[in-house]
């Protein structure tokens, strides 16, 4: 497969393995911040293979992880309306709320639909005037534009009938609190590839420059994963901070003009809860006052959702890497993918579930 | 004077299914007569009573029973039809069975356009017949619109063990070699994208088609074969956990050597499912002591469904009940038992 299969060359694994080994001269923890990084490090077993000196931690970039409770409770109790059709990504209906998931919902006799794109939800709300279409807008900012696209288009068409539950939030501000807590040892952060592509990689110059840490967009497939640590590692040991893009071929550093110029019209920054973390202030994005209609925490009555997390959940701890999955006492015990506490257990991009899939035990 | 009837006389001709095509009527006889007879038509089914009677065959007997669900009922390179009749065969094929009588229960919701209905009963028959099977009974009910999608089709099966063979799971030795019949996850990616109206540059087919005569030609290359299994829903993945959870043993894989097709490949990364987690109903993993792997492969290779199979991995002594991948790269991970429907991913 052009573009895959090259970036999975063992030898060029091997090659940067090498390198690796030759230039981590001291001890460093580097972040890998989303989900898709975790799952290709620990699928691939590169966290087997890196010197002892550099440690992978596992970051918040997982929208399933993070979205919070009540936003999964409130989910739930519109999706048992009647008259409504909820529609999400596959991964957020095996999401437990307080007291079941969508999949137990529909299963109740709720219309709860996989959706592959929000755009489909759209065209669900115009295949299905009598009812109201709700989609369930989660997400980093790789799932923004097209979140926004949606809603854009509905006002177009004056759709009257589709709203989106929005849980959108943003990597910048998560690194800042990340580098901010006394607790951290994060030296160096892999950026998200998939966010780049979206919003370039200047908005990491700031934060890079004021912490002084190397920030190093990177893919992932394992070639790309192993030249990210590299560059991290080269610039950490020569004392370096700043910005090195290891993604060129996707990422450049304004990102996508027209998809962050349709995220910017229809949302807005606001604070926003973490699942596990707690607020990170002006880390989320909410609709704008002009979309206020298609807002689904608006056009139904569900304020009153007040959520209930398992006391054991370490969760946030892990999401900001000063826990691993395995480390946490409930991991494997209380806690399994059959039975998650949290979130970093239940989606296929979690930390946790990551952990239990591939090195449950030492193999 | 001409009497005229007083009262109009009922419609027979029908284009789709009624109520009354499964009231045991004179509509359930002609949707026999119309739809089932001509394709299905044997001499033990033409008997039409209320079981079928045939001579048994020297050794044990297997039967087996599975129910076809699966929605599009139409989708690239099959039927709901013949996936049930293929999915039959190889559920008695796998334990070294002969199979040789098929039942067929079919659950029709009123309203599913006839010809539907004709064109999945030919696909059963042409399938029956490539296997070299006879659908020996069969049952209709019809349920009201909204009650089943469209048609939900029942298959059991019987074939007979040939006396002195003796395949399970439970036969798994440490250093058997673990053998895949080819390539892995068309069947479960063909019904995942055309459900889903994804469009990709290559059409994905799925491998629906019945084993038992590459599996005959097998056992006859590889007699002390320990066991075989149709890798199916769970995919590759979920059969080799329950093999070495069964046997007590552990299975190591070899990554690079598990052959799977461009576009599924493709298709799999896109929405971020593991094609080892895939449903097939072509494919068959076999394990044999390592002596006969050689012999095994080139009789499934000489067979049309078993041209790209290849030596997958083996049985070690350690980490029983656990099957462990080993990367390109030299590293190892569990390959873990899929939890249940695959769910695309968000980003």
């Amino acid at each position: 497969m052009k573009f895959i299969d090259e970036y999975r060359d063992p030898a060029r694994a091997r090659a940067l393995l090498g390198r690796i080994r030759q230039v981590a001269r001291h001890d460093w923890t580097i972040m890998e911040i989303c989900g898709g990084q975790t799952h290709s490090i620990l699928r691939n077993g590169i966290d087997q293979l890196l010197p002892p000196n550099v440690r992978l931690v596992h970051g918040p970039g997982c929208p399933v992880c993070v979205t919070p409770l009540e936003t999964i409770d409130r989910a739930l109790c519109i999706a048992a309306m009647p008259e409504t059709i909820f529609t999400s990504f596959g991964d957020m209906l095996r999401v437990p709320g307080s007291g079941k998931d969508l999949f137990m919902a529909r299963s109740e006799g709720a219309d709860v639909r996989i959706v592959f794109s929000p755009l489909e939800a759209l065209q669900i709300a115009r295949d299905n005037p009598e009812k109201e279409v709700v989609f369930l807008a989660v997400g980093f900012e790789t799932t923004a534009p097209a979140n926004a696209m949606a809603v854009h288009q509905a006002a177009r068409e004056g759709l009257g009938n589709f709203s989106e539950l929005v849980s959108q939030v943003m990597v910048p501000p998560a690194m800042r609190a990340i580098l901010s807590s006394p607790d951290n040892r994060v030296r160096g952060f892999l950026a998200a590839g998939h966010v780049c592509a979206v919003m370039g990689y200047e908005e990491y110059e700031p934060v890079a420059e004021e912490f002084g840490v190397p920030v190093v967009p990177t893919g992932f497939e394992p070639v790309d994963l192993l030249d990210g640590i590299l560059k991290t590692v080269e610039l950490l040991e020569t004392g370096k901070s700043g910005v090195v893009n290891a993604y060129g071929r996707v990422v450049s550093r304004e990102g996508n003009p027209q998809a962050r110029k349709v995220m910017q019209e229809v949302f807005e920054v606001a604070d926003r809860p973490w699942r596990g973390i707690g607020v990170i202030p002006q880390s989320g994005l909410v609709l704008r006052e002009a979309y206020a209609r298609f807002d689904a925490e608006k056009r139904f009555d569900v304020g009153h959702i007040a959520p209930q997390e398992s006391p054991l959940c370490k969760s946030g701890e892990v999401l900001q890497g000063h826990l691993k999955p395995s480390d946490c006492p409930a991991f494997g015990r209380e806690c399994t993918p059959q039975n998650p506490l949290g979130a970093t257990m239940v989606s296929s991009e979690g930390a946790c579930a990551a952990y239990f899939r591939y090195h449950r035990n030492s193999v | 004077m001409t009497m005229q009837p007083s009262c109009p006389s009922p419609i027979l001709q029908h284009e789709t299914v009624q109520m009354a095509h499964g009231a045991g009527g004179r509509l359930s006889q002609e949707l026999t007569a119309r739809v089932f007879m001509p394709h299905l038509h044997n001499p033990v089914l033409a008997e039409l009573d209320d079981q079928a009677r045939f001579e048994a065959e020297p050794g044990r007997i297997a039967f087996t029973t599975d129910t076809y669900v699966v929605s599009p009922i139409f989708f690239p390179g099959g039927t709901i039809g013949d996936l049930a009749v293929n999915g039959t065969v190889n559920d008695l094929a796998v334990g070294g069975a002969v199979p040789r009588y098929l039942s067929a229960g079919f659950v029709l919701e009123e309203g599913l356009p006839l010809a539907d209905l004709e064109r999945i009963v030919e696909s059963m028959a042409e399938a029956a017949r490539k296997a070299g099977v006879v659908i020996a009974c069969g049952d209709t009910k019809v349920v009201q619109k909204g009650q089943c999608d469209r048609i939900f089709i029942n298959t059991s099966g019987i074939g007979f063990i040939p006396p002195g063979r003796d395949l399970s799971c439970r036969n798994l030795r440490p250093r058997d070699a673990v053998l895949l019949s080819g390539t892995i996850g068309d069947h479960g990616m063909a019904i995942l994208t055309t459900r889903e109206g994804l469009s990709f540059q290559s059409r994905i087919s799925s491998d629906s088609a019945s084993l038992n005569g590459m599996i005959t030609d097998l056992l006859e290359a590889a007699p002390n074969l320990h066991a075989m299994r149709d890798p199916t829903r769970g995919g590759v993945a979920a059969t080799l956990n329950e093999l070495a959870v069964s046997s007590s043993v552990g299975i190591e894989l070899d990554e690079s050597a598990i052959p799977v097709r461009e576009p599924v490949r493709g298709a799999a990364e896109l929405l971020g499912i593991d094609p080892l987690t895939v449903a097939n109903e072509g494919k068959v993993l076999v394990v044999l002591p390592a002596a006969e792997a050689g012999a095994a492969l080139a009789a499934m290779r000489a067979h049309e469904y078993g041209k790209e199979a290849a030596v997958i991995g083996k049985v070690v002594e350690e980490h029983p009940g656990m099957v462990v991948m080993k990367t390109p790269f030299g590293s190892r991970r569990i390959v873990e038992m899929p939890l249940g429907e695959q769910l695309p991913r968000i980003c």
